[in-house]
């Protein structure tokens, strides 16, 4: 997956705060019109970096978003990674379910945003914090 | 913090929602409605999302919130002007909005709260016949 794509260099944000969520949304929009997703393509990957972002702030406490223009020869997309050193998630399986929630939720952010990224890679160590990995490709 | 502005107009509130909120925003514009609601004894409100280029599954639910809290206080809400690829965005991401009426545009919206009103009003009717109901109503 990750292999052989070309990264370009990746814009990276801190979430700390509702505000940095919303900036995540702007970067993420930017990048997906500099790239020509198309307009669902567009709404699909800024509304999976929206609820990554939140549990990244929500459930990880804060941590960083990278996001950049990737290309692997054929196509190019958008790659976006958030990583937190948060509690982790002990049942990946039980976190991807449409509808479990710990935090009060809907239980659909885990979930939803894999179903609106054609990649979607996660790294979780519990206690020590949890990476995403998602990306999007032009069509 | 930014404020969603509620505008009154008649029996109907209406929001129309132009930036992208953050999350204390939208639940800061629950809590606003729910006053507003009970301060102007409104019976219908209208939320224009027009201007929303996503709704996550926080924006959703908290539409979905507000549309209970409304009912609860005898106000019906209607979503308008949802954007077709947010539209496809939310069923794919597993929201279909239960329990939200929506309408296509304001203008949509205001006939549908109109009808609602209509046919609550005589409710107790023997004869439900819808058309003349809000033929007397007028």
């Amino acid at each position: 997956m990750t292999t052989g794509d070309d990264l370009a260099a990746m814009e990276r944000l801190t979430v700390r705060s509702d505000q940095d969520v919303v900036r995540v949304r702007q970067l993420v929009r930017t990048l997906a019109v500099s790239v020509k997703l198309s307009l669902v393509d567009q709404t699909k990957l800024v509304t999976a970096a929206s609820e990554l972002a939140r549990n990244t702030l929500v459930y990880g406490g804060g941590g960083t978003v990278e996001a950049g223009r990737v290309d692997n020869g054929r196509r190019s997309g958008i790659r976006i990674v958030f990583a937190d050193q948060g509690p982790g998630i002990p049942d990946l399986d039980l976190a991807l379910t449409d509808g479990y929630t710990t935090g009060g939720g809907l239980g659909l952010g885990l979930s939803g945003a894999r179903r609106l990224v054609d990649e979607f890679d996660i790294d979780t160590v519990v206690g020590q914090g949890t990476t995403i990995s998602v990306t999007k490709w032009c069509r | 913090m930014e404020r969603v502005p509620v505008l009154k107009i008649g029996d109907i509130l209406l929001v129309s929602i132009q930036i992208d909120m953050e999350d204390q925003v939208a639940l800061q514009l629950q809590e606003d409605l729910a006053d507003r609601i009970v301060a102007t004894g409104c019976h219908g409100v209208i939320i224009d999302i027009s201007a929303l280029d996503i709704v996550d599954s926080f924006v959703g639910r908290t539409l979905a919130t507000i549309a209970s809290i409304s009912r609860v206080l005898d106000a019906e809400t209607v979503v308008v002007g949802m954007r077709p690829a947010v539209a496809i965005t939310l069923v794919e991401l597993g929201l279909s909005l239960p329990g939200i009426r929506t309408a296509l545009n304001v203008e949509l919206g205001m006939a549908l709260l109109a009808q609602h009103r209509d046919l609550a009003f005589f409710h107790d009717d023997d004869e439900d016949d819808a058309d003349e109901a809000v033929v007397t109503a007028s």
